[in-house]
């Protein structure tokens, strides 16, 4: 087709001719599944226990989401950085971009129109009728 | 249990003679042209060459039907709307109730916005995109199907609201809690919804597949640098359905939840939260007015650039504004409630967002100028779109700066000036530009060009009419009328609305002589009979038979360049000979399915089931779509092949025509 010839769309199997030294697939899907199982098990384990601060419990779970996404985009998707996946990095940037601009903003706004409602008492000014 | 749910005879508004009339009109509509279908024997033609075509030529020019035949309907919401608030001021109640008029201008807004001006820019995207890119269709032929007759589905239910029921009251947005079960029991709030779902999921598909076929499926040399301009608005119109589609699907799925199941997201008591609502519809609906125009900008570029026989002026700079607008259309959705509450700062961001995008779009106004500045610029059909549009459109951009100003937005905020404002840029930009459209690849679809003095006509009732009809509507909108006004007391307002409603009329006259430019034209179809290349055009499409086979080209072009097909025939008078002839290929297409038709038919039961809380039948319908997608799945002949003799044969006809 165009200029980028050997692009990959997601889920494509990496091309032997591409890359000769890349590892086997057998191996990348383990090694993927090895990993994405331990943050699986760190992030059951984290939720249950009682040694963190818990606070930290919240960051921790955030910390090893966000990781296993990434384990997912690199391992089974094949999200690399090379030139065969501009268009699959492009579009995850897009979309990354999108979500945080809707989410942020959200939770800008509510969380602002959340601080106009507040009565001087402290109390959130009620939204709802009284029956 | 009642087995049909909440539907009953009293579905039925026999007792509105008004409503009643116009289902009687619309029936006999459907008869007359199923009649004329049957009389002709055309059910099986119709079955194989159209309602089971994956050829986006087809499904585009079926969204484009779609779409002017939703035209109309709306187009009747609104002179309804216009009559009756020339009439009722002072004591008067004008001719329509107020659950009547609610129920039109929800109508109204939701049809005009998802069953007319979206289907027709998804349409035209379908017909021209493909033919641009130099390839022979789009990357998922049958989604394309599903998505077309998806969307049919939803104007189906639309449609049916009429007759069976009722529409929404609650406006085009829906907003709750005004949406919600407990101050809208009735069955419009779902008719609007589901219509809206089913549709909205057609839509999405529509992005994924054009998406994919814009980054991944061009004609050999065509870079990104060196794609028609049309092709990047689409892109961006593209990628913007499908990061924004599923905010619409997400929130209003919430409302359904709310409605269906007793779920608490928008609802008064039990903690929910109205205004989350209005901040996801507007997440979504910011970014849909772009959806909108960015493909009217891309054929405005093509027909300017065209008709003035010259390269687009800063090709590079529309690219980028093409696509800075694409990210910013994201920033500004606080500006449709700046008066909801927030504080300073966050009004001032989004203010100030929503100017700086007016800036890319100021960048392609003045391309457009450049562009038709030392051309010789032919005076057709498009050309007068376009050059009203540009006249239009920067008079509805201005005041749309005014608005993004928080406390001028706090003195406008729904009011009548707001609805000028609005109008003006959805019909100077996207109906306009749609219209141009219609015009310029009329003759690439059909092979006949259409007529120019009816189109001519049309275009000035369009124009003419657009300023009187919205011009007064930004005077009586600062005198302090707010929009949606059934009745009011204000008898200052009456003359501009009833100078508002001659508007509407001068309006109608150029619908009319658009129905009249098609009768026409399609009368003398032999006399304006015209080749592949009828407007000595600059991309790709026209480089192929008028009508395109099936196939689109014989031979995949070769792009060395920008405006791919004028840089050809430009070589071709240089050297004065065709350039080397390349032998005949066969070519692998995509059979015909009724996967679209049959999937869509159970999205309508599901839809009217669910509206009407059928559940048995709406067990049915998803049993029915599921079988139906497992049928796809498992079908084992998806090509054909079209082989190089027949290809050879066209072409060599195509050729001899050509030449005469």
């Amino acid at each position: 087709m165009t200029e980028a010839r050997h692009e990959r769309a997601p889920g494509d199997k990496p091309s032997r001719e591409m890359h000769p030294s890349a590892p086997s697939e057998f191996l990348v899907y383990t090694i993927g599944l090895f990993v994405a199982v331990l943050l699986t098990a760190t992030s059951f384990w984290a939720a249950n226990t009682t040694l963190l601060w818990p606070g930290g419990v919240f960051l921790g779970l955030a910390v090893l989401a966000i990781t296993q996404m990434g384990i997912h985009l690199v391992f089974f998707l094949h999200i690399t950085s090379g030139p065969e996946s501009t268009n699959n990095v492009l579009a995850l940037a897009f979309g990354v971009l999108i979500v945080f601009v809707v989410v942020a903003g959200t939770m800008w706004i509510v969380a602002d129109m959340n601080a106009n409602m507040t009565m001087p008492s402290g109390e959130p000014m009620s939204m709802r009728m009284q029956h | 249990m009642n087995l049909l749910g909440k539907l009953d005879w009293n579905a039925i508004p026999l007792h509105e003679p008004i409503i009643m009339g116009a289902t009687a009109f619309m029936v006999l509509v459907v008869v007359a042209v199923l009649g004329f279908i049957t009389m002709k024997g055309a059910w099986l033609y119709l079955w194989r060459e159209w309602l089971t075509s994956v050829d986006h030529k087809r499904i585009g020019v079926m969204y484009c039907i779609l779409a002017l035949v939703m035209m109309l309907r709306g187009f009747s919401d609104a002179i309804m709307m216009r009559a009756q608030q020339a009439v009722a001021a002072g004591g008067a109640q004008g001719y329509l109730p107020p659950e009547h008029f609610d129920q039109i201008f929800s109508a109204h807004g939701t049809i005009m916005i998802f069953f007319m001006a979206m289907p027709f820019v998804v349409g035209i995207m379908n017909f021209a995109v493909p033919l641009q890119l130099g390839i022979r269709d789009v990357a998922f032929p049958t989604l394309n199907s599903v998505s077309f007759w998806l969307t049919a589905s939803g104007a189906l239910l639309i449609n049916l609201s009429l007759a069976v029921g009722e529409f929404s009251k609650a406006g085009w947005w829906g907003y709750p809690p005004l949406s919600e079960l407990q101050y809208s029991p009735g069955v419009g709030v779902d008719y609007y919804l589901w219509s809206l779902q089913i549709s909205g999921l057609g839509t999405l598909l529509a992005g994924i597949n054009f998406v994919t076929t814009i980054l991944k499926m061009r004609a050999p040399g065509m870079s990104y640098m060196r794609m028609p301009v049309f092709c990047w608005t689409s892109l961006a119109t593209n990628l913007l359905i499908v990061a924004a589609f599923p905010v619409l699907t997400a929130v209003l799925a919430m409302l359904l939840l709310d409605r269906y199941l007793g779920f608490h997201f928008f609802t008064n008591d039990a903690g929910g939260n109205q205004m989350l609502y209005a901040n996801l519809f507007w997440v979504w609906g910011h970014p849909e007015v772009y959806i909108l125009v960015l493909p009217a900008f891309g054929i405005f570029s093509e027909v300017i650039a065209t008709f003035s026989g010259k390269p687009l002026f800063g090709y590079r700079s529309m690219v980028a504004a093409t696509m800075t607008i694409c990210v910013l259309s994201f920033l500004v959705w606080l500006h449709h409630f700046f008066t909801m509450g927030a504080s300073a700062n966050v009004n001032g961001f989004f203010g100030v967002m929503s100017m700086v995008i007016a800036l890319p779009t100021g960048v392609k106004i003045y391309n457009w100028l450049f562009t038709m500045y030392g051309g010789r610029v032919r005076f057709t059909v498009p050309v007068l779109w376009s050059i009203g549009f540009m006249v239009t459109f920067v008079i509805g951009g201005m005041t749309g700066v005014l608005h993004a100003v928080p406390p001028v937005s706090f003195q406008l905020h729904n009011s009548v000036f707001l609805i000028a404002h609005f109008h003006n840029v959805i019909i100077g930009g996207v109906v306009f530009g749609l219209m141009a459209g219609y015009n310029y690849w009329f003759p690439k679809a059909f092979g006949f060009v259409l007529d120019e003095r009816w189109g001519k006509a049309s275009f000035w009732c369009w124009f003419i009419g657009f300023y009187l009809a919205f011009m007064p509507l930004y005077l009586v909108g600062l005198m302090g009328m707010t929009r949606r006004l059934q009745h009011y007391d204000n008898l200052a307002w009456q003359p501009w609305l009833i100078v508002a409603m001659v508007g509407a009329v001068v309006i109608l006259g150029g619908i009319v002589c658009q129905v009249v430019q098609l009768v026409v034209s399609i009368r003398a179809r032999d006399k304006l009979r015209v080749t592949g290349d009828p407007w000595n055009g600059r991309t790709l499409e026209w480089a192929t038979a008028s009508p395109p086979p099936a196939w689109n080209f014989a031979l995949a072009p070769n792009v060395t360049g920008k405006d791919a097909f004028w840089t050809s025939k430009r070589e071709q008078a240089k050297q004065g000979k065709p350039g080397p002839s390349r032998a005949y290929e066969p070519i692998e297409m995509p059979k015909n399915s009724a996967t679209g038709f049959v999937s869509a038919f159970f999205a309508v039961v599901i839809g009217f089931a669910m509206i009407w809380h059928i559940w048995w039948m709406a067990g049915l319908g998803l049993l029915g779509a599921f079988v139906t997608l497992l049928a796809f799945a498992f079908r084992r002949h998806t090509e054909f092949e079209v082989p190089a003799e027949q290809i050879a044969q066209f072409e060599r006809a195509h050729q001899a025509g050509a030449a005469v």
